[in-house]
This record gives C-alpha cells, sequence and structure tokens, in this order.
C-alpha cells in the first residue's frame, strides 16, 4: 500500500473563523485550526461542545454558517464538483456508530466505496478489500452482517472500509465511545498503527484523555465552541490555563469529590 | 391569522419544490449510478415479487365482489350479460392501477421508508457521501426505476386476477355462461383503455415510490420528533400521502384523458 505524500510542510486541512449554529444555538464560534500533514491530530472537549459538527464541517458533510474549511489551500465551501469530488476520494470518516450499510455484508461494506467512487478493476478491488480485512483480521468474517458482528469487529470493519481508499486524511468520530478499557486501547493502538504504517493524517475526537494524550502528535481542546488549547501532548501537560486543567486533573477531581461524599460534605452545585 | 397562513403556505410550496428537486435528482442521478443493475434486481424483488401474494389476494376478491354485485344489479335490468364489461372496465380504467397502487404503497413504500429513515438516523447515508458516493444514485435511483418496472406489471396481473375473479363470481358460483363473460369482456377492452391503465400505473409508481424515498430520505427534518418517532412519523407521512395522491392523481389523470 502506497504512502500519501507527507513531505510537504503546507498543512493538509485549515480551519479559518468557522461558526456553525442550529437554530439559535452557536455551536462553533469563530474557530481557527491547522491540521498538520501526517500527524494525527485530537481534538478533546466535554460533550455537546461542538467536536463532532466541527469534524464533520471538516469532512464537507456540515455547511459552515462562516469561515471556511481550506483543503491544501483550496475552500471547500466554493469548491466545483470535481473538486469535491476528489476530496472526498481522499478523505474517510469514521462515523461514531460505525455507519455500515446493514444491507452488505462485511465484503461488501468494505468494497463499497472502491466499487461506486473509483474507476478501479475488479481484480484489484478484490485485492484491496482481502488486504484490509486481513489487516484488521476480519478476513473469516467477510460474509457475515454488521449486525452478527459484536461493537469492537463492527469498529475494525468500519476502520477497514475508512482505510480500502488509501485516503490522505481521515477523520475519526469518537472512535472509542462505549468500549471498555481494553478495546479502547487497542482501538488506539489500531488507529496509531495504520496510522504511522499507512501515513495519512489523521484527526480523531475523543473523551478518552490518556489514551489520546499517548497515541497523538498534537491536541486541540474545545470548550463550548471555541478552541482553547492547540499544541503537543507534552506542552497540554504542562499547560497551566484553567480550561486545560480542568480536563487533565478531572479524574484528580474524581477521586476528591468522592472522598468528600463519603465523608458527608455537601455534593459540588455543579454535580448536584 | 394571515401571517401564519402566509407561513404555511410558504412552507408547503418550499417542500414541494423541495420534493421535486429530490425526484428530478433520483431519476437523473441513475445515469452515472455504478452497478445499478443489482440495486434494481432487488428493488423490483421487494417491490413487485414481495406483493405477489397481496396483490393475488386483493385482486381475487375485488374481482368475486364487482361479480357478485355487478350480477345482481344488472339482472335487475335484465342486463346480466353485460358482466364481463362492467367487470372489466371498472378494474382496467380504474380498480386495477389504484388498488395495486395502494397495495404497493402499504407493503413495499412503507417498508422503504423505513429502511430510508434508520439509513439517514444512523448516519449510513451521511457515510454515502463522505466516501464520496451519491446517495440520491445509490438508494433512491433503483426504487424510482423499479417503480416503472413493477407498477405496470402488478396492475396488469391485478386486472386479470379481477377477471378471473368476476369470472368465478358470474359463471362459477351464478349461472352466467362463462363463454358469454369471457367473450363480452374481450370486446368491451379496447386498446385506450389498456394505454389509460399503463399511463396511470406509471405515474402512481414514479409519485408514490419518490413520496416514500423522499419521506424516509428527511426524517431528520421532521422538526417535531426524534430518532425512532421520527421514523414512524415519516413512514405515516409517506403512506398517507401516497394514498392520497393515487387517488388525486387518477382523477386528474381520468378527466385528462376521457
Amino acid at each position: 500500500m502506497s504512502k500519501p505524500d507527507t513531505s510537504s510542510s503546507a498543512p493538509l486541512l485549515e480551519v479559518h473563523g468557522l461558526r456553525k449554529q442550529f437554530g439559535d444555538h452557536v455551536v462553533l464560534h469563530d474557530l481557527n485550526l491547522v491540521v498538520p500533514r501526517g500527524r494525527l491530530l485530537t481534538i478533546l472537549g466535554k460533550s455537546g461542545t461542538g467536536k463532532s459538527v466541527l469534524l464533520k464541517c471538516l469532512a464537507g458533510v456540515l455547511a459552515p454558517d462562516a469561515g471556511e474549511v481550506l483543503f491544501e489551500g483550496r475552500p471547500l465551501g466554493t469548491a466545483d464538483a470535481p473538486t469535491l469530488a476528489a476530496f472526498r476520494r481522499r478523505c474517510s470518516y469514521l462515523f461514531q456508530g460505525n455507519a455500515l450499510l446493514d444491507s452488505l455484508s462485511a465484503w461488501d461494506n468494505v468494497a463499497l466505496p472502491l466499487e461506486q467512487a473509483t474507476l478501479l478493476p475488479k481484480p484489484e478491488i478484490r485485492a484491496r478489500v482481502r488486504d484490509a480485512l486481513r489487516r484488521l483480521e476480519l478476513e473469516a468474517d467477510a460474509a457475515r452482517y454488521p449486525s452478527q458482528m459484536s461493537g469492537g469487529m463492527q469498529k475494525r470493519l468500519a476502520l477497514a472500509r475508512a482505510l480500502v481508499t488509501r485516503p490522505e486524511i481521515v477523520l475519526f468520530d469518537e472512535p472509542t465511545a462505549g468500549l471498555d478499557p481494553i478495546r479502547r486501547n487497542a482501538v488506539f493502538t489500531m488507529i496509531a498503527h495504520s496510522q504511522r504504517e499507512f501515513g495519512f493524517t489523521a484527526v480523531v475526537v475523543t473523551h478518552d484523555l490518556p489514551e489520546a494524550l499517548a497515541a497523538s502528535d498534537r491536541v486541540a481542546l474545545l470548550v463550548d465552541g471555541t478552541l482553547c488549547f492547540e499544541g503537543a501532548p507534552a506542552e497540554f501537560q504542562a499547560s497551566a490555563s484553567p480550561a486545560v486543567a480542568a480536563v487533565r486533573d478531572s479524574a484528580s477531581h474524581l477521586a476528591g469529590q468522592i472522598a468528600a461524599i463519603r465523608r458527608g460534605e455537601p455534593v459540588p452545585a455543579d454535580l448536584a | 391569522m394571515l401571517s401564519a397562513t402566509g407561513r404555511s403556505t410558504l412552507r408547503i410550496v418550499g417542500e414541494l419544490g423541495d420534493f421535486a428537486r429530490f425526484t428530478a435528482r433520483g431519476f437523473t442521478s441513475a445515469i452515472g449510478s455504478r452497478r445499478l443493475g443489482r440495486r434494481l434486481t432487488r428493488a423490483v424483488y421487494e417491490q413487485g415479487v414481495r406483493c405477489l401474494p397481496v396483490i393475488l389476494i386483493v385482486g381475487t376478491f375485488t374481482g368475486l365482489v364487482l361479480g357478485l354485485q355487478g350480477y345482481h344489479t344488472l339482472k335487475g335490468f335484465g342486463s346480466a350479460s353485460l358482466l364481463g364489461p362492467l367487470v372489466a372496465n371498472s378494474l382496467v380504467r380504474e380498480l386495477a392501477p389504484v388498488l395495486a397502487a395502494l397495495m404497493i404503497v402499504g407493503q413495499a413504500g412503507s417498508a422503504l421508508t423505513a429502511e430510508l429513515g434508520i439509513q439517514r438516523n444512523s448516519e449510513q447515508i451521511d457515510a454515502l457521501e463522505t466516501m464520496g458516493i451519491d446517495p440520491h444514485g445509490f438508494l433512491v435511483a433503483p426504487r424510482l426505476l423499479a417503480a416503472l418496472i413493477v407498477y405496470p406489471m402488478m396492475t396488469s396481473f391485478f386486472a386479470l386476477i379481477g377477471l378471473v375473479g368476476g369470472w368465478v363470481s358470474g359463471s362459477v358460483l351464478l349461472p352466467l355462461p362463462g363463454s358469454v363473460y369471457w367473450s363480452s369482456v374481450y370486446r368491451s377492452i379496447n386498446p385506450e383503455d389498456v394505454a389509460q391503465c399503463i399511463v396511470k400505473a406509471l405515474v402512481f409508481g414514479g409519485l408514490t415510490i419518490a413520496l416514500c424515498c423522499y419521506n424516509g430520505f428527511t426524517a431528520h427534518r421532521r422538526s417535531t420528533t426524534t430518532g425512532a418517532r421520527a421514523v414512524s412519523a415519516s413512514t405515516t407521512r409517506a403512506v398517507v400521502f401516497s394514498s392520497i395522491s393515487v387517488l388525486a392523481a387518477d382523477y386528474l389523470i381520468t378527466s385528462l384523458l376521457v
């Protein structure tokens, strides 16, 4: 499998002044973000803070109300159909709920983007699908349907489908949601390993702080639709920002709060 | 009051425009859609083969009732021999296209609305877009094309079964000679009636399956409900609107062609 060209230093994706609202509720406020080429960027933040909306704007599934998303310096919002189609061929999206087509077998799910969106000959498609399933240890389950698979297998199948087109950028929306700690580690290892092996640029939205800090090259923190931090994991660990500290130290806060509750002290106002 | 009426009117006109664009895109996207054959075959199976039993049952009983009622009514005028033309014209001109369409909507249309609604809710349609696959070409086009194939076939089947039902009533259960029934049926059906029947079947097919696809595809846009309730509301809406549109279109086509 050929690796995407990561020698260029120009960012693959950029977000300038992005604003997105649903009705009167503004989800993203004038957001600026650079996704460096060939790196794994993790976006952290509480639920409902706009992480998935940001990812969908990056993928072109949602149109921003203001600002723009640039792919290799060219705005996606004003792109013509062929440019948008070219972007889609180079970008993959792993949905939180996997979004596998339940009427198709595992094989057909993985083959789908190649059969429908490329002009590859059938033998090449078969070879690529077999290779993707083998890499994710799903070769024996090719004939099974998503509903006949466990959550972890479905996640691997969705990853196989996302990687089979050999994308240059992969967007992961909470890939470990609902998984146990062992599976969480396995999925992050799989993402980091695939990213190193295939050289794609990855953007991962997650709540799992330890795994994200271990696997990422860059970390961004969203708070109420605003970017509060962007930097290397080591910088995140050392940051004195209260917003960063609140996320970073949440585990120790929890231990303190539980101890206080056991001592009979009043429940903190934000939990009551 | 006036502004509320204006808002409702604008919303309805907007939705009609949206539906027209959706339908046009559904048909045109078939042109560039790859490997359409397999999906078209599946859609023909779902709208056609799976609806055969219900068409068979409803067609038989429609013919039986027409034969029974028609025989006793015509006998009162001394014209029982006209049972064949009565059954044939009722079926070919009106009942076969309308009832076959309503049965297919109830069986296959509701199922496809629910399927598309669930695919919308579980982000499968968004996933197709992110893979560079046109969801209209992938999901809507084969179903619309299948409707144009299936509806005329199922309507013809309904009419044939209905004619047999009329013969059973009139000539097997009642004393009208079978030769009189079939010869008068043969004489009464003219090419214009058959053409009208096929035109109706094509229009009803395109209209109802487009309505069912549209309601499933836009299940996420139901402002009052979300999730499973949105799928349920969309399915109900699809069946009700399709049924009304069949009857309205039937009147319109009949008034134009008669």
